[in-house]
């Protein structure tokens, strides 16, 4: 964060802005500049990263959010902040002996996470008995008829790394590590310059190229401001382990509707927690270590 | 008052000129508003336009970025001559290093603009009201060294410029300085574009220590090629007079880099291929195809063509020496370096992705139109700067007040003449 005195200037000068908006936009109340109102353009314009809000601007961000995605979708949804619980630091085992290729919880994912209907966060490979070479992983395997003969599979999201690689390339901060361990972005605070695609080594991160492709019917309605929220165009966005459902206690997606429970999510720091058992009784690998990363997902089999 | 007047003569200087220089900024006009309207859908449909994906995130505007970031820094191979070494010569040409640097960081900045997809929130980046992450990013590095290297230039050759408008010397104590930390930057704004590619460990392509030398190499081919042929093109058009010798002191730094250039190129083909194992698969892809794609094959052995011709050329006396085959061996380096270091450097780091998918990219007409459109701006803006220059460089055009009998020359060369 900067210092106070930087931050000071700034929001004495968005808040002359504010003003500004406010007054031209009681001049124009009625829905103008695509359906929005001026002031809440101009609000959208002059947002403020989300680090440096205070807790009144985070509200009035939220309901402008709400308002929004009513205009857009005519859908009233509700948009959160749900902070990271203390002493929680999120981690992601994958038992890929029990991991039989359904699917599953891409498209649970695709659903809870109000994904564009092009756009999937977990992305599972076919690998051949033998070998963990990604480059020789299918990526566009037929899941009817799964499990194949000769082949196991490994899902792949964001790895949520320690030393993530995307928050170091981000040229204004747009993206960061929450205190719970979740890489998150701020979506109304990206550029759009796609440095982070490049740097991430899991090909994790995915850009809105266009506006997102999402219907009214498969909007859900519970989101989180640095989750699920709806995104706009030209701006990156990935796996953010559920925000929206794991800072409430809940699983994410992903493991809910996987049917073989080959998903186990956790607290980290919980020494009784199903994670840290895998931890510490399995056989763990994690992807690309070399590379210094330090992810928060790991792989192992039963036997 | 004199700047103003400055000012005023340059403009009238830029709106004046024969029906060859008109049709020349028309076509220069065309461009941009081809670019221009192109630029507008892909502002109103998003990115969506390009071919540009997921697996393959940055392209042609990228490519031709870190082309001109080249351009731009090989200024230097006429500024070290002229300031370090005290050619008088290449010191009546190092105005015209210096505007081809300006337009060069110009272009360089805007094909990131067009690739970046909110624009909108370009402020962001501002320290104060936005967030720079200095020094973490790289990009934040480029940032700064390429604004920090226009700044640099514009400042030099506008005293340099309004010093001789004012007829008197300009005072070389008082630049020196600046010229020196222009040099530094130079090397380092290429250095840092080349840290922006090998700080990424997941891509092996890039994540390379030969990837900041062999852009130096391979700027200082394509920067004096560019150069040979536009200080003929001056010197043909106007009565500048561009010196012979100095024409011949770019074409052979031209030839050592290109030697140097092919040199590095294979020291990294022996190191990927020798023992050919992951990491050597984009270079696989790139030179000779990954299973069954192969869109970008082609091109990188043109360039190698080209470039191996160029070296040929440039190393034959006799053949460096006619002008014929320079000009060949200079419009070879151009295009050779701009496949070799554009698409043939960015591209092949995204194929196969880091989990092992092949998407091929080729760009869509708009990215080209695109990229046309600034490069017509970037044209128009050295003919402009250029057209205004000449003659207060060549002493016809004074502040007002001044008897042209007493200008004094700036050009060493100007009395052969």
């Amino acid at each position: 964060m900067s210092d106070q005195k930087t931050d000071l200037a700034r929001r004495k000068f968005l808040k002359g802005i504010a003003s500004v908006a406010a007054a031209s936009g009681a001049a124009a109340s009625a829905p103008a500049w695509g359906g929005s109102t001026l002031s809440d353009t101009f609000a959208d314009f002059f947002q403020a990263h989300y680090q440096r809000m205070t807790e009144e601007e985070v509200q009035e961000t939220l309901r402008r959010i709400e308002r929004k995605a009513k205009r857009r979708y005519g859908v009233d949804i509700s948009c959160k902040d749900t902070p990271a619980q203390d002493n929680v630091v999120f981690g992601y085992a994958i038992n890929i002996s029990k991991c039989r290729g359904y699917r599953d919880c891409v498209h649970a994912c695709v659903e809870e996470n109000n994904l564009s209907r092009d756009t999937q966060y977990i992305r599972v490979l076919e690998m051949a008995d033998g070998s963990i070479d990604l480059l020789h992983g299918h990526h566009y395997y037929e899941s009817d008829s799964v499990p194949h003969e000769g082949r196991y599979y490994l899902p792949m999201q964001c790895m949520h790394c320690d030393e993530p690689p995307c928050v170091k390339a981000c040229p204004v901060e747009a993206t960061w590590t929450e205190p719970d361990g979740i890489v998150v972005v701020d979506y109304d605070w990206c550029i759009g310059c796609r440095y982070c695609m490049s740097a991430c080594p899991y090909q994790a991160r995915h850009f809105n190229w266009g506006a997102p492709q999402l219907t009214a019917e498969q909007i859900n309605p519970d989101t989180h401001y640095l989750g699920n929220r709806p995104r706009p165009k030209g701006v990156v966005e990935k796996c953010h382990f559920c925000v929206q459902r794991t800072r409430e206690g809940r699983q994410p997606a992903c493991q809910d509707a996987c049917p073989t429970g080959a998903r186990i999510f956790g607290n980290l720091l919980d020494p009784n927690s199903e994670i840290r058992y895998v931890l510490e009784h399995k056989a763990v690998f994690r992807l690309k270590e070399e590379l210094g990363t330090e992810p928060k997902f790991w792989y192992f089999r039963d036997v | 008052m004199t700047l103003l007047y400055l000012f005023r003569d340059a403009i009238k200087q830029m709106f004046t000129g024969s029906w060859r220089y008109w049709a020349w900024i028309c076509l220069l006009l065309a461009m941009i508003a081809l670019g221009g309207w192109f630029y507008v859908q892909q502002l109103l449909n998003g990115l969506v336009v390009t071919n540009m994906t997921n697996q393959v995130s940055w392209g042609f505007y990228i490519a031709n970025f870190t082309y001109l970031v080249g351009i731009a820094a090989a200024a230097v191979m006429v500024v070290i001559p002229a300031y370090i070494f005290h050619r008088r010569d290449v010191k009546d040409v190092v105005l015209m290093g210096e505007t081809l640097a300006i337009a060069a960081v110009i272009m360089a900045i805007l094909f990131v603009v067009v690739d970046v997809g909110r624009p909108d929130r370009l402020w962001h980046l501002i320290p104060g009201i936005g967030i720079f992450n200095f020094p973490q990013s790289m990009l934040a590095w480029d940032v700064l060294v390429l604004n920090g290297y226009l700044l640099l230039n514009v400042g030099i050759s506008f005293y340099i410029i309004f010093c001789h408008y004012r007829n008197c010397e300009p005072k070389l104590n008082r630049y020196f300085p600046f010229v020196i930390i222009g040099i530094f930057l130079a090397i380092g704004i290429h250095t840092v574009t080349a840290f922006l590619y090998s700080a990424n460990t997941g891509r092996p392509f890039w994540s390379n220590p030969l990837l900041a030398p062999r852009f130096i190499a391979s700027a200082f081919c394509s920067g004096p090629a560019l150069m040979i042929i536009g200080l003929q093109l001056i010197r043909s058009i106007s009565r500048y007079p561009v010196p012979q010798s100095v024409i011949k002191q770019l074409a052979i730094i031209m030839t050592v880099s290109l030697q140097i250039t092919l040199f590095l190129i294979g020291v990294e083909l022996f190191t990927e291929f020798y023992n050919e194992g992951e990491h050597a698969a984009s270079a696989r892809y790139l030179y000779l195809g990954l299973n069954g794609h192969n869109a970008l094959t082609p091109w990188i052995w043109t360039a190698l063509v080209m470039l191996g011709t160029a070296t040929y050329i440039g190393t034959t006396h006799p053949l460096r020496n006619n002008m014929l085959f320079l000009n060949i061996a200079c419009v070879l380096t151009v295009i050779g370096v701009w496949i070799e270091k554009g698409m043939g450097m960015v591209v092949p780091a995204y194929i196969p992705t880091p989990i092992g998918e092949i998407y091929e990219y080729t760009p869509t007409f708009a990215e080209i139109a695109v990229s046309i459109g600034i490069w017509g701006l970037g044209l128009l803006l050295f003919t402009l700067l250029v057209k205004a220059a000449l003659p207060i460089e060549c002493g016809t055009l004074r502040k007002p007040g001044v008897d042209p009998k007493d200008s004094i020359c700036p050009l060493a060369n100007m009395e052969k003449q």
